[in-house]
């Protein structure tokens, strides 16, 4: 039987944990052990050795992040933030974790907190999370009640204020330096880097922003150790990982599995497989914002590295599936649709650029494209997705499912502009 | 807060007021709970004129423009007037493929609406959003604080009867 720490509390069928159950299934035990007694430079040796890599999309190694982040110098706020703003296309994970076990991340958040001298902490969630901002809300008063939260948590000299910022909306709020902007009450327009949030953040102060999975893994560590942690994982990665897969498979959801299962085990095995009369054409590992692979990719085990070395990336880990009755070049222009509205607007390539390529994309699965559309938007591609074009990663992430799409999908391309058609006809189909 | 001129803020209700009021407290500046305040305001009267906003700003003490530009970035705050309840018709990848065009569709088409549009009787706003984060249950779109999954064209019918 695997482990799966972070869902061991979780059956959606139950509703959510409650502060009883998380105790008395060793919820708090860290806290507990560690606030006041733990070294938190100790803390932060366990969590960079336990190899636990960022959850929301990127992958970075949370210890060395954590470590980035000076020593305190002065008497000034430092920030915890999670990013709990879950909107990349395709992704249903952080809902669950929230929803069902809200303590987890509270834990989690205070340990974080301990470990890099946070005494304030945000957690930046969507709008339209609504069962969950009410249950973060409700777990971090009883959390308050029993002094986990608040000043001199457990005796100690550890004190941590938490709330939970309730989003306007806009998918760019995902970005970790335009969170930071929206929590300062302005638009989330991303910052340029340096200096990094660890050094300069919210309100110009030392701040560690990260996903809600990542954090959740943090009480875990804690209280079984680096060694433990990566034995979860199968490969080079550490730990568990909630993959999920969505599309036309028999069961869609989301599972917690070691970091490293295949492709082929998450779709076959716990999707239950394509619907009957369709077969997999294709599949974007973890979001939107990630490469096209496909079918020969599935054996590939689900890490950073080989998802990475295929030419995409895991992202999220919540797979979409692209089934052989949908078009490509639908599934791309609804992409680009996507990143093209979704485009804060500071930086000129991915505000002129993306609606540009989301009109040819349109053009073409109208059956109205022209020769020389394609090379268009390879052309396109290299100026929006560039290294170094534009601020942030939103421009290089919408590019990737286009130049992966036309890599792998030409044919279905060059067939629209051809043929003046699109030869899914998907009201004949669905 | 020095203010020549409270007329404006009077035009918020107390309780507004003291909601706002009770956000910047835990932020280092007033400025920075415009959002907050945006969202309070919009909660208790559906959306925000330019009353609202322009009495936001001087509670704040940021310019009408600069908080205009704040709200305006948001597709959540409404500087239009919204139905009593605002329909979030998901158009992102999952759906998508699981024919979720069909569904935003049969909602225009039952409510005889497009996007942006309100319900004469003043029940519905309808609004393409960004993945609702439950794509195992695609096609889904959310009617006020509910959502509502695994859709058909005839769910919908039941929804909207």
């Amino acid at each position: 039987m695997t482990e799966t720490p972070l869902t061991r509390n979780i059956n959606p069928e139950k509703g959510p944990t409650d502060l009883a159950a998380y105790e008395a299934n060793g919820g708090y035990q860290a806290v507990r052990n560690s606030i006041g007694q733990a070294d938190p430079k100790s803390v932060l040796e366990t969590i960079s050795d336990a190899n636990l890599r960022g959850r929301g999309g990127a992958g970075f190694p949370t210890g060395m992040k954590w470590s980035f982040v000076p020593a305190p110098s002065d008497t000034g706020h430092r920030y915890l933030v999670a990013n709990a703003d879950e909107m990349e296309p395709g992704t249903f994970k952080d809902r669950l974790l929230m929803e069902f076990d809200p303590h987890q991340l509270v834990e989690g958040m205070i340990l974080s907190a301990y470990t890099i001298s946070a005494d304030v902490g945000y957690i930046f969630i969507r709008h339209e999370y609504h069962t969950a901002i009410q249950r973060l809300r409700e777990a971090i008063q009883q959390a308050e009640d029993r002094n986990y939260l608040g000043n001199n948590i457990q005796g100690s000299q550890f004190s941590f204020k938490l709330h939970v910022h309730v989003s306007a909306g806009r998918y760019i709020c995902g970005e970790e330096t335009a969170l930071l902007n929206s929590l300062e009450g302005k638009r989330a327009i991303p910052r340029a880097k340096p200096p990094f949030p660890q050094v300069s953040g919210l309100w110009g102060r030392p701040t560690i922003v990260n996903n809600v999975e990542t954090l959740c893994n943090i009480p875990h560590i804690i209280t079984n150790g680096a060694d433990w942690f990566k034995s979860l994982g199968i490969g080079k990665d550490a730990g568990t990982k909630l993959y999920g897969v969505s599309g036309r498979v028999n069961n869609p959801g989301c599972w917690e599995l070691p970091i490293g299962t295949t492709g082929r085990e998450i779709v076959e095995q716990h999707a239950g497989g394509m619907m009957k009369g369709y077969s997999l054409r294709g599949f974007l590992p973890g979001g939107a914002s990630t490469d096209f692979l496909i079918e020969e990719h599935l054996d590939l085990p689900m890490d950073y590295e080989s998802i990475q070395q295929a030419g995409s990336r895991m992202g999220t880990g919540t797979m979409i599936i692209l089934d052989d009755k949908t078009c490509p070049v639908g599934m791309v222009a609804n992409l680009e649709k996507f990143f093209a509205r979704e485009s804060c607007g500071f930086c000129t390539p991915c505000r002129e650029g993306l609606p540009w390529v989301k009109e040819i994309l349109d053009t073409i699965e109208a059956g109205n494209g022209q020769p020389g559309d394609i090379e268009t938007l390879e052309r396109q591609a290299k100026f929006i997705g560039g290294l170094g074009n534009t601020h942030c990663a939103h421009a290089p992430g919408a590019i990737e499912p286009l130049t992966s799409g036309l890599k792998y999908f030409r044919d279905d391309f060059e067939a629209h502009i051809k043929d003046q058609k699109c030869r899914y006809s998907q009201e004949a189909v669905r | 807060m020095n203010v020549a001129n409270n007329n404006l803020i009077s035009a918020l209700s107390e309780g507004e007021i003291a909601e706002i009021e009770a956000e910047i407290t835990h932020l280092p500046d007033r400025k920075s709970a415009a959002i907050d305040a945006l969202k309070i305001v919009q909660r208790h009267r559906g959306w925000i004129s330019d009353e609202s906003l322009a009495s936001i700003a001087q509670l704040l003490g940021v310019a009408n423009a600069e908080l205009d530009a704040i709200a305006t970035f948001y597709n959540l705050i409404y500087r239009q007037p919204v139905g009593d309840e605002v329909i979030l018709c998901c158009d992102s990848v999952s759906c998508w493929i699981m024919n979720g065009d069909n569904i935003c569709n049969a909602v225009k088409a039952r409510l005889n609406i497009d996007y942006g549009e309100t319900t004469p009787d003043n029940k519905y706003t309808l609004l393409p959003v960004t993945c609702l984060g439950a794509c195992d249950h695609a096609p889904v779109l959310m009617v006020g604080d509910t959502l509502h999954s695994d859709l058909t064209t005839d769910k919908v019918d039941e929804i909207f009867k």
